[in-house]
């Protein structure tokens, strides 16, 4: 009988969903074109990088230099006085200007040292940081180019071989479209758990519920079954149609693996869902909380910095929430192409997560129920 | 105005919801300073004309005249408004819960322009005489249903209307606060001769009173008359009779007068509901105040008593919904707990607010519930088409009880209260809003159940004649049970000739001393030559009446703006140390298949640098892959065998570098951090070992990293917070406030009254722009003080873009509550445009230069990614308008689309 109430439930709350045209048109939306967008917004580290060149030399070789930068790498640069280079910097049209010196070509032909300054907004931090090491072997390949001049010696008598492993060519689509999935999932989850129990509280059903041979206990895994069952099934849909479908990204490793991450990591954000509905008294404080535990969720999770840098607080902290396990573990089965044998500590770090927050939520699920009528 | 002309003309006047015709071509003339009363079973369109009338809903066929105007023409809908007053179905439907009386009445005044002095006498003045001066302020929320119509009341009179619309005024108002209704509009009514009243009522001894009648049926007008030529026209003894027999032959058939027979003499006394001391305080307010009675198998037991003296709080005890402060109850014999499962499949309940599933069809919603009280599968289709029919709901089955009329309805509820075949019957005001002849029909049903089915029905109401059918009756005023016993001892017992007049003999003595004062009403203005409504375009008035409310509103939920503040705060905190764009803490692992002084040297080389951490070698290919695969480790390096010999022989020799791509940013950060230590290995080698060193490259670059010369994550974090919180946390503040309004009832307002779109928006927009200000001085100290980011540039260009990226943000969230028509999609919409896009799209962490694709054409339009150049602008590079003026443009006309777009979308007419 139980198991047929949750059943039961879960029915009622699918349709429920599919009565609303508004909130599939959302969820569709979150799972095709804002993954089709967020994969191919930013193709590489260095993307059309905005630069600036004052070139005080006026030489064939600082012209040559000049060439060295197009797209899609850099903009096509813009020669720039002085003045003018400093405004687009303090205006952000540039994050690099290129100074070349008076009289480069002449003092480096004549065997004199010199120094090409580079001016690098630092506030845009990845670009400057990618991009001035970048710049810094571009520039000394086109002096060293220009002047004919082979390294003494020959080659370098100890040579470093890079092997990038699971993302050959550092492609920023692969990474992009996964962690907008992962984002999208925790998200919705939430706001379909958390939301749809604040409105039936404001509608008064979950009164007319309670009064019924049903128990909060099943109540509540009836909206984390049915609600957790759409999460996933818009996730698989977007992993095999867009991710590998539209936008060809090669997965390394198995899709129900990852599937059943997923839904690990659903139980735990819908039950996470519950309990901010619980906790909170309307739909507008929801709305509000929600903002405040999403934006951490999703920024502080290893989706968009990696977790190492972060402070060891917040990192500790982090370990709590179930999307920084489902992250490491996404990564791990996708683009590693890990195996159960690798990741089930994730596994069992999301299941252990999504247990004690349903536990949480259930007995204050339970207690709120006794005093909400 | 000539006394001839008709207040409201309606010529062939249709209207569809879809498919089905509510309106079938209804002509119609109601004349001037009458109270017309309009007639008829639920669904038969009279709220439809109402809201016709009101201008509160778009005209489809026809053309409908009010006060000598064309309601259809904006123009006179505008001005006309102001002469009108409608009051909408539902107790206290157009009021705002937290607001007190008074601030009720206030914010109406201010839709109509008054002046603070002749606001707060008219406020005084109608306080006083409707007897709610000493309620003033209270929450209306915390009113009794009938305080709650009175208010509505005031508030429809507080612009002196020429024709007040009431539809069912007194739906769900016990009889005292009906009489005294009632006695309010005559007064005011002597006080402004010429004033039109068109009320809707479910009461036909009300209905009796009124001038003139018109009764519908089915979208039709089936008759207009005084209630004397109903009478003689059909020759029935009563109005309710009267119309009865007015009816088509089909809808008539089905009804009967109730016959109660009596109980068998023979019942057992077997005692089903047993309450002993029943008590509920809720803090210092006693609502339960120790109640007893015992009710027995098969007995009708009627609840009565005022709005709000408990009776509800009875109920929900009895069915485990509230546990009692004190007492006990017994059902069944057995303690009443919260989590007796066994007892409530025995139990149907039926509670007075509605409470069905708004988004499942009827048959869905009957369905549901049969299932879950377990019937078995094989039963199920049959019961549910049974109670269908039984409650004559086949013909909607289909249809999703939102569309459905307020007693069809209450119809579904009880239906679904009765499918799982109850012993006991809980029902709070099941009949609320019912027409007659559906409340007879239900009444045959109930004694049906009682007395062939022995079912126990428990149940409240406001009506006489249903009180009167009952065995047993209970009267409770303010939590006490006053008497309590048949309906003939209780009218004998105080000498009274009907049930009604001894009901209110009981109140009037237990009120004693707050009995309404019978003050007259003022005479105002008379009607018709009430000041020319001004049109204006923009009233400040109206707007402020808006921002006040909604600014309350804010108040009294302590808890929202609370986590408005310091939620921000707090997010900042966490993000602005969290955040970092530094790699560090690379965790590597060295594969050294040379083990010579060379090879540890090099690893030595790499371990000593702050970006790495060294992990336990490698011990062979196998260990590097699975430990790579599991993110362990993100670098590894690998030293071929004969490494040290072969460096030096002077062989050309390789190191491998494995990195892990997974995280492209952190990859390439990576590779040129290897890069750079391997050269500098080369070159220290060289040196130690050869004793030279290999020259550089002829013509170096110096980099000079501008602003953040420590290259600082928390310096180019911290103030990109800003942008992202003051975007975020507006925009759900106010993604709310009109789509609450759309579910709650109270956007009638918007229609009905002459306050202007832009007004409406504007006026709920100002409190949320303060409270982001607030937010705004708050992250702006945190940064300078806790992050130690200091403010360079210009503070009042900071400043003055915040608060244009506030309007905007706030805006943003405006347009989503006008477009979306559910809270939840409201906040979902509202996450998905500002999130995704903030973080993302804005230039936080990439710059938008460096974008590509839809992405790269959404950070351009955003408002954030301007706001977020004038942030680092002014906080990081010592800029002020000079430099960074021109980026305001694009954030102020972001505002002003945004919200030309929010006035375009929201409907001032349903």
């Amino acid at each position: 009988m139980r198991i047929a109430n949750i059943a039961r439930l879960g029915v009622k709350e699918l349709r429920s969903l599919a009565s609303d045209p508004i909130m599939l048109v959302l969820i569709l939306y979150v799972f095709t074109l804002d993954i089709y967008v967020a994969a191919t917004v930013m193709p590489e580290t260095l993307h059309n990088t905005p630069m600036g060149i004052v070139d005080e030399d006026g030489s064939p070789l600082s012209r040559h230099i000049a060439d060295a930068f197009y797209p899609p790498r850099f903009q096509p640069p813009e020669m720039v006085s002085i003045n003018l280079a400093d405004l687009g910097l303090d205006r952000g049209t540039y994050t690099f200007v290129l100074d070349i010196p008076p009289n480069l070509q002449r003092d480096l032909l004549a065997g004199r040292r010199s120094a090409i300054q580079l001016a690098v907004d630092a506030t845009r931090m990845t670009e400057a940081f990618t991009g001035s090491g970048y710049i810094d072997v571009l520039v000394a390949g086109e002096v060293a180019a220009f002047l004919r001049h082979d390294a003494p010696g020959g080659s370098r008598p100890v040579d470093l071989a890079f092997r990038v492993a699971f993302n050959p060519s550092l492609t920023q689509a692969w990474f992009g479209a996964v962690m907008q999935i992962i984002n999208n999932v925790t998200m919705l989850s939430i706001i379909l758990t958390g939301a749809a129990l604040i409105r039936e509280r404001e509608h008064g059903t979950i009164e007319h519920l309670l009064v019924m041979p049903v128990a909060p206990f099943e109540i509540m895994t009836a909206k984390i079954w049915s609600m957790g069952l759409v999460v996933l099934l818009a996730c698989s849909f977007s992993m095999i149609f867009i991710v590998q479908g539209v936008l060809r990204i090669p997965i390394e490793g198995s899709i129900p693996l990852f599937m059943a991450g997923a839904a690990v990591n659903i139980f735990a954000t819908t039950a996470l869902g519950i309990f901010l509905g619980t906790i909170t008294r309307s739909m507008q404080q929801f709305g509000i909380m929600m903002i405040l535990i999403l934006i951490p969720l999703e920024v502080l999770s290893g989706g968009m910095t990696p977790q190492e840098s972060m402070p060891r607080i917040v990192q500790w902290v982090m370990t709590l929430a179930p999307t920084t396990h489902f992250v490491s573990l996404a990564q791990a089965i996708l683009y590693r192409g890990a195996g159960f044998g690798i990741v089930w500590p994730e596994f069992l770090a999301l299941f252990a997560i999504g247990t004690a927050l349903f536990s949480v939520t259930l007995w204050y699920f339970r207690r709120a129920m006794k005093t909400m009528s | 105005m000539e006394r001839s002309d008709p207040a409201i003309r309606l010529i062939d006047v249709s209207l569809r919801y879809g498919k089905t015709l509510a309106l079938d071509a209804i002509t119609l003339d109601l004349p001037a300073g009458r109270i017309i009363g309009v007639i008829g079973p639920d669904g038969v369109g009279k709220s439809t004309l109402f809201s016709l009338i009101a201008g509160s809903r778009k005209l489809q066929e026809g053309r409908v005249d009010v006060l000598g105007g064309d309601i259809a023409d904006r123009a006179y809908r505008t001005g006309v408004c102001s002469r009108i007053a409608f009051m909408p179905q539902g107790l206290g439907r157009n009021l705002y819960a937290t607001l007190s009386v008074a601030e009720n009445l206030r914010f109406f005044a201010g839709l109509f322009g008054q002046g603070k002095q002749e606001r707060e006498e008219r406020i005084d003045d109608l306080l006083q005489s409707t007897g709610l001066q000493s309620f003033r302020n209270r929450p209306a929320g915390m009113l009794s249903g009938g305080m709650k119509q009175k208010l509505g009341l005031c508030c429809a009179l507080i612009h002196d209307p020429d024709l007040l619309i009431l539809d069912e005024p007194t739906t769900g108002v016990d009889p005292l606060s009906r009489v005294q209704f009632w006695d309010l509009i005559e007064r005011i009514r002597a006080a402004r001769t010429g004033m039109s009243v068109v009320v809707a009522t479910a009461y036909m001894e009300e209905a009796a009173g009124f001038d003139l009648l018109v009764a519908m049926n089915a979208g039709r007008v089936l008759s207009v008359g005084t209630t004397q030529q109903f009478l003689a026209g059909t020759g029935a003894k009563s109005l309710e009779d009267a119309f009865i027999a007015m009816l088509p032959e089909a809808q008539r058939r089905g009804h009967r007068d109730v016959v109660i027979p009596p109980r068998p003499a023979d019942a057992v006394d077997d005692v089903v509901i047993e309450a002993r001391g029943l008590t509920m305080r809720f803090g210092d307010f006693t609502a339960v105040d120790h109640v007893d009675f015992s009710i027995t198998r098969g007995e009708i037991f009627g609840f009565l008593g005022s709005n709000g003296c408990g009776k509800t709080t009875t109920m929900k005890m009895l069915t485990g919904l509230l546990s009692a402060s004190e007492g006990e109850a017994w059902l069944f014999g057995k303690r009443v707990t919260a989590v007796n499962v066994e007892m409530r499949r025995r139990v149907g309940y039926m509670s007075q607010a509605f409470s069905l599933y708004s988004e499942l069809s009827v048959r869905q919603n009957l369905t549901l519930q049969a299932q879950l009280f377990g019937l078995p599968p094989s039963e199920l289709p049959g019961r549910v088409t049974e109670m269908l029919h039984r409650f004559q709901l086949d013909g909607v089955a289909d249809a999703m009880p939102d569309s459905l009329p307020l007693g069809i309805r209450q119809r579904l509820s009880l239906a679904v209260a009765m499918v799982h075949k109850p012993e006991l019957l809980i029902l709070d005001e099941p009949t609320s809003g019912v027409d007659p002849i559906a409340r007879d029909m239900f009444w045959q049903m109930m004694v049906d159940l009682s007395r062939n089915d022995n079912v126990t029905i428990f149940i409240s109401t406001h009506f006489m004649n249903e009180a009167a059918r009952c065995d047993r009756i209970s009267l409770m005023n303010a939590g006490r049970v006053l008497v309590c016993d048949t309906p003939k001892a209780v009218v004998a017992a105080r000498g009274a000739t009907t049930l009604e007049q001894a009901f209110i003999g009981y109140l009037q003595d237990a009120d004693g001393a707050n009995a309404t004062p019978r003050v007259a009403v003022a005479a105002a203005a008379p009607p018709g030559i009430t000041r020319a409504p001004r049109r204006q375009v923009f009233s400040p008035r109206r707007m402020w009446s808006y921002t006040v409310r909604e600014a309350l509103e804010l108040r009294r939920d302590p808890i929202r703006g609370t986590l408005a503040l310091f939620g921000t705060v707090i997010l900042m905190l966490i993000l602005g140390f969290g955040i970092s764009l530094d790699v560090n803490n690379v965790r590597f692992a060295v594969l050294d298949r040379d083990n010579s002084v060379l090879s540890r040297g090099y690893t030595l080389n790499l371990a000593g640098s702050p970006y790495f951490i060294q992990q336990p070698p490698i011990g062979d290919d196998a260990d590097m892959n699975r430990r790579m695969k599991s993110g362990e480790l993100s670098l590894a390096i690998e030293l071929p065998p004969g490494f040290g010999r072969d460096i030096e022989r002077g062989t050309p020799v390789a190191v491998s570098a494995w990195i892990d791509g997974a995280m492209p940013q952190r990859g390439e950060t990576i590779q040129s951090y290897v890069q750079a230590m391997h050269a500098g290995w080369l070159s220290d080698t060289a040196l130690h070992r050869l004793g030279i060193r290999p020259p550089g490259s002829p013509a170096g670059v110096e980099i000079r990293f501008r602003y953040n010369p420590e290259i600082r994550s928390i310096v180019a974090m911290v103030p990109a917070m800003i942008p992202l919180l003051l975007l975020m946390i507006p925009a759900m503040l106010t993604a709310l406030s009109v789509v609450r309004e759309k579910e709650l009832g109270s956007i009638v307002n918007l229609y009905v009254t002459p306050v202007t779109r832009s007004e409406f928006l504007v006026g709920k927009q100002i409190p949320y722009v303060v409270l982001g200000m607030v937010n705004f001085v708050l992250l702006t100290a945190l940064a300078t003080t806790v992050f130690g980011v200091p403010l360079k540039g210009s503070l009042p260009l900071l400043a003055l873009a915040s608060f244009v990226f506030i309007l905007s943000a706030t805006a943003i969230g405006l347009l989503m509550s006008t477009f979306m028509r559910s809270q939840i999609a409201a906040i979902f919409g509202t996450t998905i445009v500002t999130m995704v896009p903030a973080i993302q799209y804005a230039g936080m962490i990439n710059p938008v230069s460096a974008l590509t694709g839809a992405g790269a054409f959404i950070g351009r339009i955003l408002p954030a990614t301007y706001f977020l150049v004038i942030a680092r602008g002014t906080f990081s590079k010592a800029l002020g308008f000079a430099t960074l003026g021109s980026s305001l443009l694009p954030i102020a006309a972001s505002a002003i689309v945004l919200m030309t777009l929010c006035i375009i979308l929201l409907k001032k007419q349903e």
